[in-house]
């Protein structure tokens, strides 16, 4: 179990290390000066140089690296360009928003995906089957960027039923979750399905069966027990990829997350603020999916036993 | 049949679109302001946009956009990807432990977001679009060539053709490429169909196609502003992304099916 535990967290840490010099770099890829591109071709060439010692461009690279990995050691991301306040404080505040749209967009597809994969594993090849793998096919086919303006269009301009856009009580989390939650829903019912499916093969639920036992029961009680495991897993490794597509939702609803944050920061030239944003959320999701890994293999003796999933 | 024939003509269609694109690019971003919202009816097919400007050929036009970059990304992607994997799966020893160590950083970024971040960065622009999205696609196929070149150069044949003295490039690209052909294909479907939202998604967040030039993404932008009046301006453009990355996943489905004996499910 030791060195399980201790393998994936230095295979996090180095994937860690080698996100932040990823975003590190991301700076340098502006084409050009990246001063010039922040401050415009007509600004001063005081106001330049400042901005170049200010963000440290006007020493060697190395040093660069350096310094910024000693700023990261100590929360310390930078300023942003505009507001002048540091990024980290521009992410604390925005933290929130998008941790309660990633989870009600979790919450959402979880209510979708579990009972449209256990009535499509339940009846396998007939027509809810069908109706939900359809669904499923259709859920990843369609955008989010597209998906929310329909829904705004239904639900708040037609029927006056929630709020078009921002941030508030439980109506205006409503559309912005179901838009997050419907593709991730489609990969979800997928996978309760094959798993399930899997399951309801076994010997122990062909005995449940003979026993007698009820069919809810063998299929809530008995297979659904054995079938979370996968699910488990893919929830773990959706629920990092959810902090990334929230980025186009945050966008469409006008949600003050670190999505939106990101967009407003690349508009207006703030790369500082756009580093951190990327560094936060991938970070995040490497967490999560570590986490996810060693939940897993604390659930599951197999994986730990011989160290490879 | 229908599983067949319905993704083949709609990838037909677009195909067809993509390539006589450039005829209507002139009526495309033709402004028109006697027209300006106006509905579908009988002067246009699918109305116009705020500006007067037909929101068919703007589809039309935005249909090679579509292709051009969900092409190129994953052509690139592709040969990126098979290149890093067979080097990665055949060599083996500290090229493998570096190159597989990259690919794990470059799969700790959720997918979009590096792009969005490498688009902003770089500016907009086709050619910075598909660097942007390769640069997130390469990964997949690369993980893909990899594991599936670990488990070939075990085989028999391979075996053989080492024992006689085969150069290795030769190994590589006549017993073990081949084999990995079908699963590559049938990723390469499914990375178009992600490739198309994606670059609809940039281009939505203004970090792709740039006005005037239409591209599905930045049309859903446009029309975003004026739902209530116009809602035909959304609708149009959503349905065609939807029907072509449907399309794509159908394929991409059948082909797994047919070709790809591994994951069967």
């Amino acid at each position: 179990m030791g060195r399980f535990l201790l393998s994936r967290v230095v295979t996090a840490l180095g994937s860690m290390l080698g996100v932040a010099c990823l975003v590190f770099l991301l700076i340098h890829l502006v084409p050009g000066d990246p001063v010039d591109v922040m401050l415009g071709e007509s600004a001063r060439p005081a106001d330049r140089q400042a901005l170049r010692v200010s963000l440290g461009l006007d020493q060697p690279i190395e040093t660069q690296l350096v310094n910024y990995f000693s700023g990261l050691a100590q929360f310390d991301l930078g300023q942003s360009l505009h507001s002048k306040r540091p990024v980290s404080e521009l992410l604390a505040e925005r933290i929130p928003a998008t941790l309660e749209l990633a989870i009600a967009a979790l919450f959402v597809a979880l209510l979708i995906a579990v009972p449209l994969g256990i009535l499509a594993a339940v009846e396998r090849g007939k027509a809810w089957d069908w109706g939900a793998m359809g669904f499923s096919m259709l859920g990843v086919s369609i955008p989010n960027f597209w998906l929310g303006p329909m829904l705004i269009l239904c639900f708040s301009l037609w029927l006056g039923l929630t709020p078009v856009s921002g941030r508030g009580g439980f109506s205006n989390l409503i559309l912005p979750a179901v838009t997050l939650g419907t593709g991730f829903a489609a990969i979800l019912a997928r996978m309760v399905r094959s798993s399930l499916l899997e399951v309801l093969g076994e010997d122990f639920v062909r005995t449940a069966r003979a026993k007698g036992v009820a069919e809810l029961q063998v299929i809530w009680r008995h297979a659904m027990r054995n079938a979370w495991l996968p699910v488990i897993t893919l929830l773990g490794l959706q629920l990092g990829a959810l902090l990334g597509g929230a980025v186009v939702t945050e966008v469409v609803f006008d949600w003050p997350g670190i999505g939106s944050l990101m967009i407003e920061s690349i508009q207006k030239r703030d790369y500082p603020v756009v580093q951190g944003c990327v560094l936060f959320i991938s970070l995040m999701y490497v967490l999560v999916n570590t986490l996810t890994d060693l939940v897993y293999g604390l659930v599951d003796p197999r994986i730990r036993l011989d160290g490879s999933i | 049949m229908i599983r067949y024939w319905f993704p083949l003509g709609v990838l037909a269609l677009w195909a067809v679109a993509a390539i006589t694109g450039g005829w209507v690019v002139d009526s495309a971003n033709q402004i028109d302001l006697q027209r300006i919202l106006m509905r579908p009816g009988d002067l246009g097919l699918m109305g116009y946009d705020d500006l007067g400007r037909p929101i068919l050929q703007r589809i039309w036009v935005g249909a090679q956009v579509s292709l051009l970059v969900s092409f190129g990304v994953v052509s690139l992607s592709l040969l990126i990807g098979t290149a890093v994997g067979l080097c990665a799966g055949y060599q083996g020893g500290w090229l493998d432990l570096i190159l597989v160590r990259i690919m794990d950083v470059f799969l700790a970024f959720p997918g979009i977001l590096l792009a969005i971040a490498l688009a902003g960065v770089m500016g907009p622009g086709v050619d910075n679009l598909i660097i942007a999205l390769s640069a997130v696609g390469w990964v997949g196929f690369a993980r893909l060539t990899r594991g599936q070149v670990l488990s070939l150069k075990q085989r028999d044949h391979v075996t053989a053709a080492v024992a006689l003295g085969t150069p290795r490039h030769l190994i590589l690209l006549r017993h073990l490429l081949p084999l990995l052909s079908a699963p590559l294909i049938v990723e390469a479907t499914f990375g178009m169909a992600g490739m198309v939202i994606a670059e609809a998604g940039l281009s939505f967040l203004g970090l792709g196609i740039q006005p005037p030039d239409a591209s599905w993404g930045s049309l859903i932008r446009d029309g975003a502003s004026y739902m209530l009046m116009a809602p035909h301006m959304v609708l149009a453009p959503g349905v065609a992304i939807m029907l072509v990355v449907l399309s794509l996943n159908m394929l991409g489905d059948r082909l797994r099916d047919r070709l790809d004996h591994r994951s069967h499910s």
